[in-house]
């Protein structure tokens, strides 16, 4: 562990950061805000691994973060195709227009 | 207060206030900034967790490639939604209260962590050797490297089927 900081720490500061990712998610209104806060979530939770393989000396730790690295890759990808597909169709980025399958 | 007590709290606190620039900048591109400020106080997490392998595919595919890539689509959209509408939903109060709760309950949850395991660390380094026969071991992770592969060429193709401008004459 890193000398004078303890498990603990990281994993508040993990919390903190993924619930910021939340809130971003849950507040804003523009799409590409909502991809950079599940961003963050993915990283808090990225952290969170990393201290735990470090204090148990572990290997599975690193490679779930190195998978998870992978799946936000392809999920920035896809995620960002649909937002400028949707840009096309309809102007407008903001999530709160997307509504056309509400009841 | 040791420097590495010190390095951790500056790389938290630059991590912490870039995320929050992140969720309240009214700028898209600052938040694509910011974003980038907060992957790079992770990065440096990491390396503090003597993780430097980690690090680099932080700097290398976060930072270079996902974080710039949200960037060129801000620029693509940008016409759109003007800085200065709302940038808040409706249910911005209930979402905050939401987060609180969450918030809670994560801390709640990290305090029953059983405190200071005490840190047997074998070696310093990380063992980058065991991490990529892990990945190819048929014992190992294997199966879960090749789907992640098959996956991303799957996405990444999607990815230029949908955003394809559709043909003319439609």
């Amino acid at each position: 562990m890193i000398p004078g900081v303890s498990m603990i720490h990281i994993l508040i500061l993990s919390g903190v950061l993924f619930t910021l990712g939340a809130l971003g998610v849950l507040i804003r209104r523009n799409a590409i805000v909502m991809f950079m806060s599940i961003e963050l979530m993915l990283n808090a939770a990225n952290l969170a691994f990393v201290g735990f393989a470090r204090s148990m000396g572990a290997l599975s730790g690193q490679v779930f973060v190195f998978f998870v690295i992978a799946v936000a890759a392809a999920e920035v990808a896809i995620g960002l195709a649909l937002i400028v597909a949707v840009y096309r169709n309809r102007g407008s980025i903001d999530v709160d227009m997307v509504s056309d399958l509400k009841g | 207060m040791t420097l590495a007590q010190l390095i951790f709290l500056a790389a938290a606190a630059v991590t912490l206030v870039a995320a929050i620039m992140v969720v309240t900048s009214p700028r898209l591109i600052h938040a694509g900034l910011w974003l980038i400020l907060s992957l790079a106080g992770i990065a440096v997490l990491f390396i503090l967790l003597d993780n430097g392998f980690l690090a680099v595919v932080q700097v290398a595919i976060y930072i270079d490639a996902i974080a710039i890539l949200i960037i060129i689509a801000v620029m693509l959209t940008r016409a759109v939604m003007s800085d200065a509408d709302r940038q808040i939903n409706r249910m911005g109060l209930a979402a905050a209260f939401a987060s609180l709760i969450l918030l809670a309950g994560l801390l709640a949850m990290v305090l029953q962590v059983p405190a200071a395991s005490p840190a047997p660390l074998v070696e310093a380094e990380v063992n980058l050797d065991a991490l990529g026969r892990a990945l190819v071991d048929v014992d190992g992770f294997i199966l879960p490297f090749e789907v992640a592969s098959v996956m991303l060429v799957a996405a990444l193709v999607g990815a230029i089927l949908v955003a394809m401008a559709p043909a003319r004459g439609d």
